[in-house]
């Protein structure tokens, strides 16, 4: 396990070694961007509307006491999307779909040898493969992160005002009650973090992918174990660094 | 030219090439032989750069290609042309794109300028009208021609064929063998092929290798490999029927 770790350092090392034109990078980042971003926006979309749906009725469901107002519900949404829904369990996502698409396209180049066609050139393949991953993964993960805040409040209102479990002006007002910014902010740091997790993790396992079809499909379950397990625990660290 | 020296290379406990020398030269089908498994595709790619050897040194027109500076292995990499056994086209960029891709990354070339050089190449090795099919969309015939066009769309001074005519049948292999065989020549290059397809040693085989168990057994040209009075590669090439049979006459 230290030796991968040892690897995996020495990969991103590479990354910023004999690298190729702005330009080329430039249209690349482009590309992964519209992959990612465009791509993944319709699944984060929905599954944020629907946990912001869960997440409100069930927290209803809880709030037995007679005591305690109604916008305390969308209150308890808002904390929990921002906090941990939408940065963390949608990374969780990200992880499956975008994260396992980078290992399986990288393992399939190495494996068909398009990687070492880039080396015979003089390319740096990392760089000029695994980069502008990277960075279009930094880009557009905490845009989707967003989306996924903004669709999960409006799944909520949504669920709360159809079923009648919260009045329009309750929702509204548990949402902006008390409200600090700097858990937007923390989401925000957490979601760039993330998505450097997942994008270079599953890049690594993908690039060292050797042998054939089997080995794709198991670079591509390791990738999505490997970055879960990361973003589970850079969660934690983040929290404690930042909140703590 | 490309000259090695002692090349040695081991995997785990497994030695794939002990102590292996040898010259290939400028302007013809340089071909490294040997049976499946017994280290000469190990070899092109210690040449190339792509496996490091443990020991041992390669030379392009004298440069110490493992002892030279960054710059100066990338310098060299840009001389080099290579075509895989599968081709390696990106399957994610049409026929023209993959001709034009090395044009497009490591030159600064007016875009008409690449594009007329890679409607040559295309044009040279016998594609026409295929600019914008995809590799999935074309035949393993047509994608060792693009694969060789990529691979001369640059200029180089190095070209590198590992089994070039794997998958393919008899007469499209004749066909490819003649075309880098031509291509070597025309544009001065030092060629490298690595195959076990005696069809390409007896037609292409200007200068041979032969690589037993990882070790350079023989070194010669077509016209002298049948009486080489090295067994090993008497077993190597006889064991096709139809050199056998003209192993008497």
């Amino acid at each position: 396990m230290i030796r991968e770790i040892g690897k995996y350092f020495i990969f991103l090392g590479h990354l910023f070694t004999n690298r190729e034109s702005f330009k080329t990078y430039y249209k690349l980042v482009l590309e992964e961007s519209i992959t990612i971003g465009i791509g993944s926006v319709l699944l984060v979309a929905l599954v944020s509307t629907f946990m912001g749906a869960v997440t409100t009725v069930q927290t209803a469901a809880n709030m037995v006491s007679a005591l305690i107002p109604d916008y305390v519900i969308s209150q308890v949404v808002r904390e929990m999307t921002i906090l941990e829904l939408a940065p963390t369990i949608i990374a969780v996502i990200y992880a499956g779909k975008v994260g396992s698409s980078m290992s399986g396209q990288l393992g399939t180049m190495k494996i068909t040898e398009q990687v070492d066609a880039l080396e015979v050139m003089g390319i740096n393949s990392i760089s000029y493969l695994v980069l502008p991953k990277i960075i279009a993964s930094m880009l557009m993960y905490p845009m989707l992160v967003i989306i996924a805040g903004v669709c999960a409040l409006m799944g909520g209102y949504l669920a709360g005002t159809i079923a009648d479990i919260i009045t329009p002006n309750d929702y509204v007002y548990g949402i902006r009650f008390s409200f600090n910014d700097f858990f937007v902010t923390f989401a925000l740091i957490k979601s760039v973090v993330f998505a450097f997790l997942v994008a270079s993790i599953s890049s690594f396992k993908g690039y060292y992918t050797h042998g054939g079809a089997l080995e794709v499909g198991v670079s591509s379950t390791q990738a999505v174990t490997n970055s879960v397990i990361a973003v589970l625990v850079a969660d934690y660290l983040l929290a404690q660094l930042l909140l703590g | 030219m490309i000259k090695f020296e002692h090349i040695s290379k081991s995997f785990a406990d497994r030695q794939v090439l002990n102590d292996v020398s040898g010259v290939l030269e400028k302007g013809k089908p340089n071909l490294i032989i040997g049976a499946s498994g017994t280290g000469k595709s190990v070899l092109l790619k210690c040449l190339v750069g792509l496996v490091r050897p443990d020991s041992g040194h390669v030379y392009y027109d004298d440069r110490d290609f493992y002892n030279a500076d960054r710059d100066q292995v990338i310098e060299i990499r840009r001389e080099i042309g290579m075509l895989f056994q599968g081709g390696a086209l990106f399957d994610s960029k049409n026929v023209e794109q993959n001709v034009r891709f090395p044009l497009d990354i490591l030159t600064k070339m007016p875009y008409d300028e690449k594009q007329d050089r890679v409607n040559f190449c295309l044009k040279r090795v016998g594609l026409e009208n295929v600019n914008k099919k995809m590799p999935s969309e074309i035949s393993g015939g047509m994608k060792k021609r693009v694969g060789i066009a990529r691979a001369i769309v640059n200029n180089p001074k190095y070209l590198y064929c590992d089994e070039p005519n794997s998958g393919l049948d008899p007469q499209t292999s004749i066909v490819i063998d003649e075309l880098i065989d031509e291509l070597s020549e025309e544009f001065d290059m030092t060629t490298v092929i690595v195959t076990h397809d005696m069809n390409s040693v007896m037609g292409i085989g200007e200068k041979i290798l032969f690589i037993y168990k990882g070790k350079k057994l023989w070194e010669g040209t077509k016209n002298d490999i049948t009486h080489s009075g090295v067994k090993e590669l008497d077993d190597f090439v006889f064991a096709n029927k139809v050199m056998n049979s003209l192993r008497g006459k």
